[in-house]
């Protein structure tokens, strides 16, 4: 259209279409005040601020390829005989859902490549949410306000696992089915209902007829439907919270300081879901992932070697291989602890990094907001922790594969989970303590560097002969980034006897959080930053140092 | 009688007395003797016998007795039969080093397949037992793969993986892979049962079945294999899966965060 012709439009008191498109969407949505109020939205720039993105997408390419698998898959147990294309089956006898998975992989159009990046991608999201969620642990971002949507992230990687686990089982392969039975024989170590809650899952005795469509509506609709309310009310706190931010200059706790969602955030976003989607589609297309197709149909009276989990529910299968078999028999009943003490294990290692955020805030008192992040060398105790937790859950990990570990580094398997038992109790402590002397060295480095400067490896000698290193002070900016962070004092008793000599009872919970906060602020358990005095004192001239 | 006692003292008669008796003797083994090849065999078996003896005595006499009956150092070999040994000495099992680890690992062999045979009819001669499959045994004619792979995910996938990529057993023993193993030594370890192995004999596994599970196992497990979901990654289920996805699959989405975070708006920076 040429500038006359949209000036004589304009003149006709006509708007550009996409104009009158907006209006009439606004006049009944009411968009316009919501994107004014969002579309200015400002995040903040840093990779690992990303992590949770790479989640959101790998999760929304596990449903855009689930919904296409479905179109082929037959829930059902029904036995049948296989007559597709893959030789080495045919002529066997196999359930349904086992049937349509090798036709989904062989006879449909793009069905293997759609299976493998379903599960490709299945892979990835969960390891995604892990290294979020431990993004978030260890920058603190899970301090007030954001404690509820801390809980809703964890609430997501269980639920991922859960629904990672129930989509593993859909196929009905040997691989599968040895899990499904592994899962068997954890509810029924449970004293007293362990039975009755067996047979109610899969409607009488293992495996019956029912379990793959049980599965298959867990899978697909229940435990999606939940992560999908859930991944929004996550990413409606995100915004309702603002993003948080590393400390730097112009950066507070009142601020954030980045690019806006529209134009910038939305052009990166946007083309960063292409990208992950890229990356997963190329890692399906090159490596192969669950062949069910070699590892055969399920039959109760088959197993393999080497029959592990996903790796998300690998530190299950590891505490199981690592405890030792204890059975306790009376009145001709046993108490199977041997799995019953793993099945208990299971949630609690699981919890300890849930609660953490609770418990570091009634330790530290400390009712703010805080959206600027910590570095975690300034949190050492915090960041020992971290550590720990995922030196237990790594460790647990190696059990789950020990007998790979075994074969891949010609090892006993026996030695490998001795190793797992011994290093479950003394690998966190040592990691603990490892981790929390790193901290305070870092920190003690940032001291330094704050009064002393930069070394710059020049030496210089002085008239007198002395030598000499020559330190180059830091930049404004990078003295505000190195001292930004806060530091807590430690808690205190306080006195006992109030001034009419009447003495107070010092509870037990108080004692504790006293005793906490010390070994979290106490001497010797952070470095102090440098103060402005310090600083002063240090630079005013007294010589070079 | 008196004309051949006259000329008893001739001095051709001893010539012709030997000539008869020759004749004789020939006669006799030419007519009771059985069919000439045999008798070839017969002979050349003794000298395979013998040559496996010498071998055998320089090369396993230490560890397995003078005579095959074993010592503190190595089982007996009486009744073994041949197929045990073309197994071991075969696929370099044996002879093992004076210090062995957990099991004695596969490796090159150190005799020539004429040699095994001679050592082979040495051990087989001690006393009776299982002997060295044919071709037609365990060759692919007339094996039925999808059969071999349910034998083979109900007899052996336990200790060997689905796909016979091997797996771990007690205190550092493993079951090793059958990737690129000859299938005679996959059929002569069934029958035989080394190590750790159980053994599959006849009554347990038809010779039928042992050839269907060697077709299953070439069409899963070797150079001619192929994958069609593309890279195998060992084999080894969702470990190595997981240990891919983690690496290369969340460290390429984070390489690419990196670099998306690291091309910002430029307004700033100018």
């Amino acid at each position: 259209m040429s500038t006359a012709a949209n000036e004589t439009a304009r003149s006709r008191g006509q708007a550009p279409a996409g104009e009158r498109i907006a209006d009439w969407a606004d006049g009944r949505l009411g968009i316009y005040s919501l994107a004014k109020a969002n579309m200015r939205k400002i995040f903040p720039d840093h990779w690992s601020f990303m992590l949770g993105e790479v989640c959101m997408y790998s999760f929304i390419i596990i449903i855009l390829t689930g919904v296409y698998l479905t179109l082929f898959f037959h829930p059902s147990m029904n036995e049948v005989v296989y007559h597709g294309s893959y030789v080495p089956l045919q002529g066997q006898m196999m359930s349904e859902a086992f049937n349509s998975t090798l036709h989904i992989s062989f006879d449909v159009r793009g069905g293997l490549l759609v299976r493998q990046i379903h599960h490709w991608a299945a892979l990835i999201f969960l390891a995604g949410m892990f290294v979020h969620m431990m993004r978030v642990f260890f920058t603190g971002a899970f301090r007030k306000p954001r404690e509820i949507n801390w809980l809703f992230g964890f609430l997501l990687f269980v639920l991922g696992m859960f629904t990672g686990f129930t989509g593993y089982s859909l196929p009905d392969d040997l691989l599968s089915g040895t899990g499904v039975r592994f899962m068997e024989g954890a509810i029924l170590s449970v004293p007293i209902v362990g039975t009755y809650l067996s047979y109610f899952l899969f409607g009488g005795q293992f495996p019956g007829h029912d379990f793959v469509a049980r599965f298959y509506s867990i899978h697909i609709l229940l435990l999606p439907g939940i992560m999908l309310g859930l991944m929004v009310a996550h990413l409606i706190l995100v915004f309702y919270h603002k993003h948080t931010q590393f400390a730097g200059p112009g950066k507070s706790n009142n601020n954030v300081v980045g690019m806006p969602l529209l134009p910038v955030y939305m052009a990166k976003a946007g083309g960063f879901f292409f990208l992950v989607f890229g990356v997963i589609a190329a890692i399906a297309a090159v490596a192969q992932i669950n062949p069910i197709w070699a590892i055969g149909p399920y039959r109760v009276d088959q197993v393999s070697t080497g029959a592990q989990p996903d790796w998300y529910m690998g530190f299950a299968e590891g505490l199981i291989r690592f405890m030792p078999g204890w059975e306790i028999n009376f009145w001709g009943h046993t108490l199977v602890l041997g799995v019953f003490i793993p099945l208990v294990l299971f949630p609690l290692v699981l919890a300890a990094i849930a609660v953490y955020p609770f418990i570091e805030s009634w330790v530290t008192g400390d009712k703010r907001e805080h959206h600027i992040l910590d570095r975690p060398r300034n949190a050492p105790t915090r960041t020992a922790f971290g550590v720990a937790w995922v030196t237990i859950y790594m460790i647990t990990l190696v059990g789950g594969g020990n007998d790979l570990w075994a074969t891949h580094f010609h090892l006993s398997i026996n030695a490998v989970t001795w190793f797992v038992r011994i290093f479950f109790f003394v690998g966190p402590v040592i990691a603990f303590l490892v981790t929390k002397r790193i901290c305070l060295g870092l920190q003690r480095r940032d001291r330094d560097k704050v009064l002393h400067g930069r070394e710059t490896g020049i030496i210089k000698r002085l008239p007198h002969g002395e030598f000499i290193e020559v330190h180059e002070p830091l930049s404004q900016e990078q003295l505000h980034t190195l001292t930004a962070h806060d530091q807590y004092q430690p808690a205190e008793i306080g006195p006992t006897v109030d001034e009419n000599g009447v003495e107070r009872k010092v509870k037990a919970a108080e004692r504790l959080r006293v005793k906490l906060s010390n070994a979290y602020y106490g001497e010797d358990n952070q470095i102090p930053k440098p103060s402005v005095e310090e600083y002063r004192e240090i630079t005013s001239g007294h010589g070079h140092h | 009688m008196k004309k051949l006692s006259a000329r008893r003292r001739h001095p051709l008669a001893a010539v012709v007395v030997l000539l008869l008796a020759l004749a004789a003797t020939g006669g006799l083994y030419a007519a009771f003797a059985p069919a000439g090849k045999a008798q070839a065999d017969e002979t050349s078996q003794s000298l395979t016998i013998k040559e496996g003896r010498k071998l055998y005595e320089v090369g396993c006499a230490s560890c397995h007795g003078t005579g095959g009956q074993g010592s503190s150092d190595g089982p007996s070999l009486v009744g073994v039969g041949s197929a045990a040994v073309d197994f071991q000495v075969g696929t370099g099992r044996m002879p093992a080093a004076t210090s062995q680890g957990a099991q004695v690992p596969r490796k090159k062999p150190v005799y020539t397949q004429t040699q095994i045979d001679q050592l082979a009819a040495y051990i087989a001669s001690l006393g009776a037992g299982p002997i060295v499959p044919t071709k037609q045994q365990y060759g692919p004619a007339g094996a039925d793969i999808a059969k071999g792979g349910e034998l083979f995910r109900t007899n052996c996938a336990q200790c060997h993986n689905f796909t016979g990529k091997g797996g771990a057993l007690t205190k550092g023993k493993f079951a090793p892979t059958l990737e690129g193993v000859d299938p005679k030594h996959i059929y002569e370890a069934m029958q035989t049962g080394p190590q750790n192995m159980p053994s599959f004999p006849d009554t347990t596994l038809s010779s039928k079945n042992k050839k269907d599970i060697i077709a299953y196992l070439h069409a899963v497990d070797s150079s001619e294999t192929t994958n069609p979901g593309g890279l195998e990654l060992g084999g080894l289920g969702p470990v190595s899966e997981g240990l891919f996805a983690w690496i290369f699959g969340l460290g390429a989405l984070i390489a690419v965060a990196v670099w998306v975070a690291a091309r910002t708006a430029k307004a700033k920076k100018s």
